[in-house]
């Protein structure tokens, strides 16, 4: 789109690094032939995901208006660059961001791209990338030359691939960590992007470091490769050593999984090649045909954690000498990061007197931004963003004030905001005036209001429910008493994804969210469904589990009931994650109940937040909302979600065998709902419950979600096959997980068949 | 900042105009009724240019406000440097020669101007200030915010705004940062309606 786009390439010629250059050469080529027919859609849609190019809402050419289905006529017609994609329609572009670290002169070029490019935004993800959204695909390679300038990629950023490796965004100044996990992140993602090995994988592959077990700034539990710094005293040597304590098939997805122990300690030497031997082992025995299952966390599901070792050190022991493996590392060696400033105290004094009337809000923002560094004198200063966001302006800006105060320390968080490192304490007055100036000196990072959230509706194709708007409300309502909240509740985490693939990271908050659909009166309405008790600390060492599904806009009333609750009911130093555990499953719901039910004749519940859209106008019927009327289908996922009830109070109390029963029942018995509209005869008989679901659904396809396509139904096949083995605890949490979301699965089926029924 | 190796080449013809109306009363104007308002016009696809979705960063200090996404241009009402105002940002490439494009996206951003102006939802809440207009090339490559630049741009600069406010003189002031897009800010000396500026650039009964 942009008339410069050609003139880059020689503008940059020399100034990028050979490969990048070389890469984007190879995309730009690949462009061309695309465009002219020369090269398949589905590769080319691959091909784009390996850049990191991605697509959006709407990219079918097709749009909901909030009346009807608006057909987007695109100038290129039926040129597509997927299948079903539209080439004109805006896509987003993610950008790796290696452990999150940046410096100015990168900050300014994310701000160039973001105006020129995008829409003045960039967004800052969960995974410490960047994303623009809104970009045209004509652009990109213009857009990936200016990064590889500045030495940034897009490579390997989607796709069955590699993904970013992150980091803790405090490695090197933390107080807590074994050592700097930095360098050996960088040599990671430096030896496995593009790496032969990690082009044949199923699915995608995420890594993460941390220094330190026992916070949550790595979360090396949810990931596929988690590695934690690790120190030990040499057997033979007797020498101190580092090295890293090895997780691997951790992943959040629609069924989270907790990472599990490979080794207890790596040397730094063995890191590069046993990850190599892991990708051999996923690449060579990962599932391909069913991206469902294709994730390593599910290989080492059916494997077994000793078998996976077994099989990737065999063939750690056949791997082919690489001497990258001990270059990088060398190479990576801690260059440790040096201030700019020399350190300095705060006195209280410069407090009130440098601040114009500003010292309470200073103060405030001194106790929720700022962390004191291992090096005596300097502090970290979170920038909290709303939502991840941040406008070309303030990128400008931040890389102005990091190159004043710092030696350009910067890093992404998976909390969505940046953290600036090295920090003189003395200057923390004229830093925080010149962050508020540019709207950047928000107080309250890592509290109740700085709330994780995904894209959700507004640009993404899975979004169900508006993440995004729900996260700005809840925002809005909270910012200001935040401060005079009780002090457990600033501190608790709220985490909302869009819908069940957990980009949000939903299952590691204290409040977790993720959007659902639901009928009420016969019309759709968006929905989230609560999830209750994950924990964040500890590397994300547990996860919460759904309570109830409750309507988008009464969302912000969940919020203030739990948390009324919890301030009035909570034991001394009960923490919120052992709070909902001691209150139940049965008193949460009965605490939510009436919030399941809109009130009479309640039409904003009918839109989502931030969307004066109608949602889903197709499923509609003409009558009021007051003429409920409810189909005996309705009453069946009804009963279906009582009996997964009850299956989370019998795992509550240790009852893991009931609980499997219960969730694998919970599943027959809304699956027997659907079949009833095909055959109102059908029995209880499990065999035929299962055989006509599969007639009438499965084979028909009329089950399958749009995006996910028949993987739900495959939990209940799956459970069906299982029903009379052993359940484990494990097995039985999984179980329920799936059982949620194959409920969930079957409410959206019952909203499309009623549009079909009433369109 | 890029090299200018290859901008000189191109120096003076630039594309992707962006031009910005700034509204009287800004502390009046409540952007989440431009939401339904930005829905509306995707609904009636109102103008010649495909219009695609909206995009809410009201969360966003200072920025892009409320977007509405097309694919040959965006409108916002968009709040940057704390100045609200209406913009459209031009992003597919024009023929023509740089007075057509500058004219081609004033007339744009006047034309929203009036709807909004216009809509009885908005209860005249949204107003020209009759005075202020910003104007930016957003493309660094064509045009680098480079004094050799602004010197280039400035007579077609010109020509636009005597067709603009005809005999009424204007300042016209242009931000230096060489980071920032190239950018020229303009007051009239007098104050003006979008109408009125519509009618002046398109004397001849040309389609507004």
């Amino acid at each position: 789109m942009k008339a410069s786009n050609s003139l880059w390439k020689d503008e940059l010629a020399g100034k990028m690094p050979q490969h990048l250059a070389r890469e984007i050469d190879i995309f730009e080529t690949e462009i061309t032939l695309r465009k002219q027919g020369k090269l398949d859609e589905r590769l080319f849609a691959e091909t784009l995901l390996r850049r990191g190019t991605y697509g959006q809402r709407y990219d079918n050419g097709q749009r909901s208006d909030g009346k009807k289905v608006q057909q987007l006529d695109f100038p290129s017609g039926e040129l597509t660059k997927g299948p079903n994609t539209m080439w004109d329609a805006p896509g987003m572009q993610r950008i790796k961001i290696p452990a999150g670290g940046l410096n100015a002169a990168q900050l300014e070029t994310m701000a160039e791209l973001a105006e020129e490019y995008s829409d003045g935004i960039a967004h800052v993800t969960t995974r410490q990338d960047f994303q623009l959204h809104y970009v045209h695909i004509d652009d990109t390679p213009a857009l990936m030359r200016r990064l590889a300038a500045a030495n940034i990629t897009t490579r390997e950023a989607c796709g069955n691939s590699v993904r970013n490796v992150t980091a803790c965004p405090y490695a090197g100044v933390c107080q807590d960590e074994a050592f700097d996990v930095t360098p050996y992140a960088r040599a990671l993602s430096r030896f496995l992007l593009g790496h032969p090995d990690c082009q044949n994988f199923g699915r995608k592959f995420k890594p993460a470091f941390s220094g330190c077990v026992q916070h949550a700034c790595g979360l090396t539990s949810m990931h596929d490769l988690g590695l934690i710094a690790a120190k030990r005293s040499n057997p033979e040597t007797g020498k101190e050593e580092l090295g890293f304590e090895l997780y691997v098939g951790g992943g959040l997805g629609a069924v989270p999984y907790q990472a599990k122990l490979f080794d207890s300690f790596v040397p730094l030497h063995e890191l590069l090649p046993l990850a190599q031997a892991i990708a051999r082992i996923f690449a060579r025995h990962g599932e391909k045909k069913n991206r469902n299952r294709a994730r390593i966390k599910f290989l080492i599901q059916d494997l077994g954690i000793e078998k996976f070792r077994e099989l990737v050190l065999e063939e750690r022991k056949i791997l082919p000498y690489d001497p990258r493996w001990r270059e990088y590392i060398e190479e990576a060696r801690p260059q440790e990061e040096m201030p700019l400033k020399p350190s300095g105290e705060l006195s209280s004094l410069v407090i009130i007197e440098n601040l114009n009337g500003s010292s309470e809000d200073f103060r405030h923002w001194l106790k929720t931004n700022t962390r004191p560094q291992r090096q005596s004198g300097y502090v970290t200063v979170t920038v909290a963003l709303p939502l991840g966001d941040i406008t070309a302006n303030q990128l400008r800006s931040l890389a102005h004030i990091v190159r004043r105060f710092t030696r350009e320390s910067v890093r992404t968080t998976v909390e969505q905001n940046f953290v600036i490192r090295w920090v003189s304490k003395s200057d923390l007055p004229e830093l925080y005036k010149r962050l508020r100036a540019v709207g950047l000196g928000n107080p309250g990072a890592g509290t109740l209001v700085d709330i994780t959230s995904c894209p959700g509706t507004d640009t993404c194709k899975l979004g169900i429910s508006s993440s995004r708007g729900l996260a700005a409300e809840l925002r809005r309502r909270m910012t200001e008493k935040s401060f005079q909240m009780d002090q457990a509740v600033q501190n608790l985490h709220i985490k909302i994804s869009g819908c069940f693939n957990s980009c949000g990271q939903h299952h590691v908050a204290d409040l977790g969210f993720y959007g659902v659909s639901r009928k009420i009166a016969g019309y759709a309405v968006p929905h989230f469904q609560v999830v209750l008790g994950g924990e964040w600390s500890h590397n994300a060492g547990s996860y919460g589990l759904p309570v109830v599904a409750v309507p988008s806009k009464n969302i912000p009333q969940v919020v203030e009931r739990l948390t009324n609750r919890y301030v009035a009911g909570r034991r001394d130093g009960e923490s919120f994650k052992d709070f909902i555990k001691r209150l139940g499953k049965a008193e949460l719901k009965t605490l939510l109940e009436d919030l399941t039910r809109p009130p009479a004749g309640d039409h904003s519940l009918f839109s989502d937040w931030g969307d004066p859209r109608e949602y889903t106008l197709g499923d509609m019927g003409e009558g009021e909302c007051a003429g409920e009327v409810v189909s005996p289908v309705e009453f069946g996922l009804g009963a279906a979600e009582r009996e997964l009830f009850e299956a989370q109070l019998a795992f509550e109390g240790n009852r893991i065998k009931q609980a499997g029963r219960k969730a694998y029942e919970s599943m027959l018995t809304a699956a027997k709902a659907l079949v009833k509209i095909e055959n109102p005869n059908i029995s209880d008989d499990p065999d035929q419950i299962i055989a006509e679901f599969r007639a009438h659904y499965y084979d028909t396809q009329k089950f399958f979600d749009p995006f996910a396509g028949g993987k739900f139904a495959n939990y209940l096949f799956d459970a069906h096959r299982k029903a009379n083995q052993p359940y484990t605890t494990e097995s039985a949490r999984y179980l329920m997980h799936e059982a949620q979301l194959f409920i969930d699965a079957a409410h959206s089926c019952n909203n499309r068949l009623g549009t079909l029924v009433t369109a | 900042m890029k090299g200018i190796s290859t901008q000189e080449q191109h120096s003076v013809k630039f594309q992707h105009v962006n031009v910005k109306l700034l509204l009287n009363t800004p502390e009046a104007v409540h952007l989440d009724a431009v939401i339904p308002v930005f829905h509306g016009w995707i609904q009636e696809q109102v103008f010649d240019e495909l219009l695609l979705d909206v995009a809410d960063y009201r969360h966003v200090h200072e920025g892009p406000g409320i977007v509405l996404i097309g694919h040959e241009a965006d409108y916002s009402l968009d709040k940057t440097d704390g100045r609200l105002g209406i913009r459209y940002n031009r992003k597919a490439p024009l023929e023509g020669n740089n007075q057509d494009r500058l004219i081609q996206a004033t007339r744009a951003v006047l034309n929203a101007c009036i709807r909004m102006e216009q809509d009885s939802r908005l209860n005249g809440q949204i107003a020209f200030n009759g005075q202020e207009i910003e104007i930016f090339i957003n493309d660094r490559m064509l045009a680098p915010n480079l004094e050799r630049t602004r010197e280039a741009v400035a007579p077609d600069l010109d020509t636009l705004l005597r067709k603009l406010f005809g005999s009424t003189t204007y300042s016209l002031e242009f931000t230096t940062d060489p980071r920032k897009l190239l950018e020229a800010r303009i007051r009239a000396s007098r104050a003006f309606s979008s109408s009125e500026l519509i009618q002046n650039l398109a004397p001849e009964g040309l389609e507004l």
